[in-house]
This record gives C-alpha cells, sequence and structure tokens, in this order.
C-alpha cells in the first residue's frame, strides 16, 4: 500500500523524471480527452501530475466564489456550529479547504489577494510527519488523507506549512456521498477527487472563478493548458525556500 | 475429567446444529431487504446473500483501499453502493437513512449487537452536492 521511497532514490527519480520530460516533446496523444465522464477502473498512475495556476493578478480582493464552490461540492456547508460553541472560535476553526489569504509587500505597500489551498507537494511534510500512512500522495500528484486510518494526531496540520489542513472537531449529521467526513480526523483539498475519478476536467473552484484566476490541469503532458501556460509566464512556488515542488503555482507575486 | 470433556463436545456439538439451523432458516426465510428500495426488487446482492451476512464488512474493508489510494470508483463491494441500493424511500420520496430505527443496516446490527460506525463519516443515504443556484 504504502509506496516508501527514501529521499536520494525519489531525488534520482525526480530528475531522472527532468531530464526525461525535456527529451520527449510530444506524447499524451492517447491521455486526451474522453468524451464521454466514466468512473475510473483502472489505478492511477504517477505518468499524470495534477496541478493548479492561480493567477493573483486576476483574483480580485472581496470576492470568495472560490471558496463558496469548494464548500458546496465538498459538503463543509453541510457543517453546523455547534451548539453552545463560541461563534468567534468555530470561525477559526471550523475546517475549510480554500482560504482567502492577503499579501502585502513591506516596501511597495502592493496588496495581493489569492486563494491558499494544499499545495499538493511533491515532497508533502505531512505525509513525512504521519505516524499512520493516512496522509499520503496519491499516484497522480494529489495529496490526500486516508481517513479509514487517521488517528486525529494533528501532527500533519502542525508540519503544513501552508496552513492547508482543517481538523473535524465534532460529530457531523449531513455529509455527501463522494466526500465522507467525521469527527476525530484530518482533512484538505483533495483536487476534487471524486471529480478526478469520475473523468470530470475540472475543479468546483476553477468553475466558479468567473476571472478565469483558477487553471487545472495536467502538469505532466506539455501540450496540456496549464504546462503551456506555466512555461510562457513567470509563476512561482510559495515558500520555494522549502524544496517542497508544489503542485500548486501563483503567478503575480 | 473424561465426562466433562464428552459433556463438553456434545454441548459444542448442539450448539453447532443450532446455528446451522438458524443461518440456514435466515438464508431462506423472511426476506431483510426493506421494501422501497432497490434491492427489494432484485434478487441477490453482489454476491450470494450467506456470504454477504458473513463477509461484508472483510469485503468493503478491502475494497475501500483500492479506492482511496488507487482511484478506482468501479470496485464491487462499494459502500456507496450498498447505501444506494439499500436505502429505502418514505412516502414523500424522500431517502431513508439506513441507519434509521428498523432499516436495513440498522436493524441487522442491532440484532447482533455490533457496532456500525461506518456512517459516523459515510453518507447514510444517497446524495448529491447542490449545484450552484439550486
Amino acid at each position: 500500500m504504502s509506496d516508501k521511497i527514501d529521499q536520494k532514490r525519489r531525488e534520482f527519480v525526480s530528475v531522472a523524471g527532468l531530464a526525461a520530460a525535456a527529451t520527449v516533446v510530444a506524447p499524451g496523444v492517447f491521455l486526451q480527452a474522453t468524451a464521454e465522464a466514466e468512473p475510473r477502473s483502472e489505478a492511477v498512475t504517477g505518468k499524470v501530475r495534477y496541478g493548479m495556476l492561480i493567477d493573483t493578478n486576476k483574483c480580485v480582493d472581496g470576492c470568495t466564489d472560490c471558496v463558496t464552490a469548494c464548500e458546496r461540492e465538498n459538503g463543509l456547508d453541510l457543517l453546523k456550529m455547534p451548539e453552545g460553541a463560541d461563534p468567534e472560535e468555530w470561525d477559526r476553526q471550523r475546517p475549510r479547504w480554500i482560504r482567502k489569504v492577503k499579501v502585502k509587500d513591506r516596501l511597495t505597500g502592493k496588496v495581493t489577494t489569492l486563494p491558499m489551498m494544499c499545495q499538493h507537494c511533491e515532497f508533502p511534510p505531512c505525509q513525512d510527519v504521519c505516524p499512520t500512512g493516512a496522509s499520503f500522495r496519491r499516484a497522480d500528484g494529489i495529496v490526500m488523507v486516508d481517513r479509514h486510518i487517521c488517528i486525529g494526531c494533528r501532527y500533519c496540520m502542525m508540519a503544513c506549512p501552508y496552513k492547508a489542513r482543517s481538523f473535524i472537531h465534532e460529530d457531523i449529521d449531513e455529509k455527501l456521498t463522494v466526500a465522507p467526513r467525521g469527527k476525530g480526523c484530518v482533512e484538505s483539498c483533495n483536487l476534487c477527487v471524486h471529480r478526478r475519478d469520475n473523468g470530470e476536467t475540472t475543479t468546483a473552484c476553477q468553475e466558479a472563478c468567473k476571472e478565469g484566476a483558477i487553471l487545472f490541469g495536467d502538469l505532466n503532458d506539455p501540450n496540456s493548458e496549464i504546462s503551456q501556460a506555466l512555461r510562457q509566464q513567470n509563476n512561482t512556488e510559495l515558500r520555494a525556500d522549502l524544496k517542497l515542488n508544489t503542485g500548486v503555482r501563483y503567478r503575480g507575486i | 475429567m473424561q465426562d466433562m470433556f464428552r459433556f463438553g463436545t456434545r454441548l459444542l456439538v448442539a450448539a453447532t446444529a443450532l446455528l446451522l439451523v438458524q443461518t440456514a432458516s435466515a438464508a431462506q426465510g423472511s426476506r431483510s431487504v426493506i421494501e422501497g428500495s432497490k434491492a427489494y426488487g432484485l434478487d441477490s446482492c453482489v454476491e450470494p446473500t450467506p456470504l454477504m451476512r458473513k463477509k461484508h464488512y472483510a469485503f468493503l474493508k478491502h475494497d475501500r483501499d483500492i479506492t482511496v489510494h488507487q482511484g478506482i470508483r468501479t470496485v464491487k463491494h462499494s459502500l456507496a453502493g450498498c447505501v444506494d441500493c439499500h436505502a429505502a424511500k418514505d412516502d414523500t420520496g424522500k431517502y431513508v437513512p439506513v441507519t434509521d430505527e428498523g432499516q436495513f443496516c440498522q436493524s441487522c446490527h442491532e440484532y447482533a449487537g455490533v457496532e456500525l460506525p461506518c456512517f459516523s463519516c459515510h453518507s447514510a443515504t444517497p446524495t448529491q452536492a447542490t449545484k450552484a443556484g439550486d
């Protein structure tokens, strides 16, 4: 089940992968869009790596359409504040997969607003610290939690540099079939994994963004829209110094 | 000592016989599927009924890992499949949770005295996300 690979091997493999990507120019013919969305019947592979490119120049201050769409898609809007809870505390601790964050350049005073979610690292710190193997990276690059074996220790929440994970503190009455959720487990953005497995090509947040600031796609396919966009214009990883090789990239910061 | 051993053996044989009779009558007798569920109109589950009664949890546990880690959604034994087929609709056409009193999952687990923790996380009715504008 767990694909434990030591760091050196990982580095070697990733370097080899880069070399391969540089030499192979026109693959991906077989990966082109299947006309009808069908549930996945074969295991995911590393041929695909899902990721996102977020253009912060297009992201509008005060708009929360992506957050709302995410919450609707993944059943987060069904959560209710527990009776007798402190509203402030609830607001601070309630599960969120996307947060709107504002960053300000101290020198120039330029304010940028951006949606922040799980960055789907190639080397996820959450996976490194997980004592049970519940935090894992799926072969197609999606970092997620296997809640069947999550013990709710929250080490991953501490380890994540992006504050991307949430904890479910209370029993939950209403949940969606596509997004199981229960007391005592950690969760975060999974790039709408149920959509991935049902052959859909978008995420809820991408669909919701009227400005077209979010682009989702396959980073391994050089012909995909996202790969082309990443090649054409400058973009950056958040906390690139950590060398996590994130699957979510930002433009304009 | 020997007497005790004989007595013990007899008791075991009797208990086994009783169990066999019960299992047989359960398999042939009344159907436990709930009227108003899809399962009610079907002859059999994804496996033969006696096997499902004994092993459904093992099937589910095996296939859940395949779905979560490999992304395969067409597994034969999926909990969403159980719920989809075994959740009954009430008079108003709304799904009744399989964990409600007297419903398919709950009634048997109650009888057997076994906890039913699947549904502390999983939905006990077939659900769909509300799309924007709903």
